[in-house]
């Protein structure tokens, strides 16, 4: 009798320390995040006497003088581009030959396989300069292409791993069938591979693309025009014209997150198991 | 495709009568594909990511402002340049700085909230998202954020100040806090992703050892220590490897809040290759540190694998 008394005491007292400590660090991360986006609503000087709390007054200008001029819509839209033919890109370029590792034997596979490896192992800034010269001489500096190429060829080690691995567990019956009736590699990959691969698909695509929309360094080095910026260069450049205006700072940089954290929110199951899952199975 | 599976279960045979096998040269087209399908991937990475690391090795032993070819040939007096220069070896002592901090407190901390959102309770799928939110937010976007939660004129830390009647610290601007402040925002950035891997790890933790334990009498200290700890095992070395990775790379947080300052003292690797090296197109110098920063990284990847993660 005392036994279950005590026991379910102390399950409440569990639950509320559980509670108050989820909550506590809950407040922490989201605070940083609330006050920006309520601090693009306030004036500079309600900001200053006023960080934390709701608006004095609701200024609506801030946001919508920046969703009504095109600078904003420009650089999403650049961004846009960027990561969806990297995307695209990736999944075309890494499937084709992770499909080529996983179903066909060829002299020296292994040792190719393990040379796209290589790229796992060391980040893209390491080689910046060399990266720089070399799209300089090809002249696709100041170009999409001089951002995307790079941004490629970075990701294919990891999507060639992830992609070889859910080939070979497609069942092997598949393959003999198909082989017995004739069918050629080619066919196989496209007929057969890639509509069964969705699920892996979606896992190289989330991580290309949040990678890509992301990604600073590497279009900070390759592109100059501001036109061409995708948003995280416009933000700092936004952030550098209106240096302590940080209403209005406030207010883009809300506006720029706001398409990651609507997704983020729509399609979180796929997210979260796309950015974990993806690290784990490599 | 209809056609394909009713002779799914059709007997294979060749016309020699044999079996059959499974990549099996016999099947048709396999030098197209091989010659449609990997040069491709092939070109791209060894165009952008090989060759250009060969030439970082290259460049780093030349004094070379980038244009023409690289002349003038110095040896190794890049290398010594470099790890005499003090903004070099704070952005070293930061690195390392960040790389114990993610492990010992931001791992932890992760692992904390994993074990408490492994309990039913209501609103645990919430507090997940919530927790993880920051990690998909891009890195340039969360450093101007915490600029701002910093600013000593507007920002939160300056009205917290206020409030307690202490004077305004410029937390970015002293040379002794910011990088604790960096710091701080690299756990709040970083801490979801970890937790995540940990909650997938626990998913896989059999439950009735816990139970065994339980009825054992084990408190609830010794069940994590004896019993989940151990079987997590994997999970945590996987954890401190990405930690440890991360923390290598770090550029596009720092940028936006110090950009390596005050005086360098918040400058980490990468962000000194692009302050000393990118922006004054000293391809030599620049080079060089991408090729420290290489063998670290690949250093610490083979002697992490090799020795911790031999078994996982």
């Amino acid at each position: 009798m005392t036994d279950t008394t005590s026991s379910v005491r102390m399950i409440t007292g569990t639950r509320l320390y559980l509670y108050v400590s989820l909550s506590l660090v809950a407040m922490l991360v989201l605070l940083p995040l609330v006050t920006t986006a309520l601090g693009g609503f306030k004036s500079l000087g309600d900001l200053r006497v006023n960080p934390f709390g709701l608006p004095s007054e609701w200024l609506w200008s801030n946001y919508l003088d920046i969703l009504f001029g095109d600078r904003y819509w420009r650089q999403m839209l650049n961004s846009l581009f960027i990561a969806t033919v990297t995307v695209v890109l990736t999944v075309i370029v890494s499937a084709m030959a992770a499909f080529t590792f996983a179903h066909v034997k060829f002299f020296g596979a292994n040792q190719l396989l393990n040379y796209f490896l290589i790229g796992l192992m060391f980040p893209a800034a390491t080689a910046i300069l060399p990266l720089f010269i070399r799209i300089r001489d090809l002249g696709l500096l100041d170009t999409y292409w001089g951002v995307i190429l790079p941004q490629v060829a970075f990701g294919l080690g990891m999507s060639i791993l992830l992609f070889r691995n859910y080939f070979r567990n497609l069942p092997e019956e598949l393959f003999q069938a198909a082989f017995v009736d004739g069918c050629g590699y080619i066919r196989f990959f496209w007929h057969i591979s890639m509509p069964l691969s969705r699920p892996i698909v979606s896992t190289v695509g989330i991580i290309t693309f949040v990678h890509s929309w992301n990604s600073y360094i590497l279009p900070l080095i390759m592109l100059n025009t501001e036109e061409k910026y995708p948003w995280p260069l416009g933000i700092m450049v936004y952030r550098g014209e209106f240096g302590t205006d940080w209403q209005l700072v406030l207010a883009f940089i809300t506006l720029t997150i706001l398409p990651t954290v609507i997704v983020f929110f729509l399609a979180q199951k796929h997210i979260i198991a796309g950015l974990t899952a993806g690290a784990v199975k490599s | 495709m209809t056609d394909m599976t009713a002779t799914m279960t059709a007997v294979p045979a060749t016309a020699s009568g044999k079996k059959v096998r499974y990549k099996s040269p016999t099947v048709r087209g396999r030098l197209p594909v091989l010659i449609l399908f990997l040069p491709p991937a092939l070109l791209l990475f060894t165009v952008f990511v090989i060759l250009p690391m060969g030439e970082a090795a290259w460049y780093s032993l030349y004094r070379w402002n980038g244009y023409g070819t690289p002349q003038q040939f110095v040896g190794l007096r890049n290398f010594e340049v470099l790890f005499n220069n003090a903004a070099f070896s704070q952005a070293l002592i930061n690195n390392g700085i960040i790389i114990l901090v993610s492990v010992l407190l931001q791992i932890p901390l992760a692992l904390w909230l994993a074990m408490m959102l492994a309990h039913r309770i209501a609103g645990v799928v919430a507090f997940r998202l919530i927790f993880f939110l920051p990690y998909v937010l891009a890195d340039v976007a969360a450093g101007l954020i915490w600029r701002f939660v910093y600013d000593g004129d507007y920002g939160l830390v300056a009205a917290v100040a206020g409030f307690f009647g202490v004077a305004t610290p410029y937390v970015l601007a002293d040379r002794g806090l910011a990088i604790y402040a960096v710091l701080a925002v690299i756990i709040w950035k970083y801490f979801g992703f970890h937790m995540m891997l940990f909650i997938a790890g626990l998913q896989a933790v059999d439950r009735s050892v816990l139970e065994a334990a339980e009825i054992d009498g084990a408190t609830g200290w010794q069940k994590f220590r004896y019993v989940t700890l151990p079987l997590l095992g994997s999970t945590v070395r996987l954890s401190i490897f990405f930690a440890v990775i991360g923390s290598l790379q770090l550029f596009d947080l720092v940028m936006p809040l110090t950009g390596g300052g005050p005086s360098n003292s918040t400058q980490t690797m990468v962000t000194f290759l692009y302050t000393y090296g990118v922006t004054r197109m000293q391809v030599g110098l620049g080079s060089a540190v991408g090729v420290v920063l290489f063998v670290i990284c690949v250093t610490l990847a083979f002697g992490y694998k090799r020795i911790f993660m031999r078994h996982d």
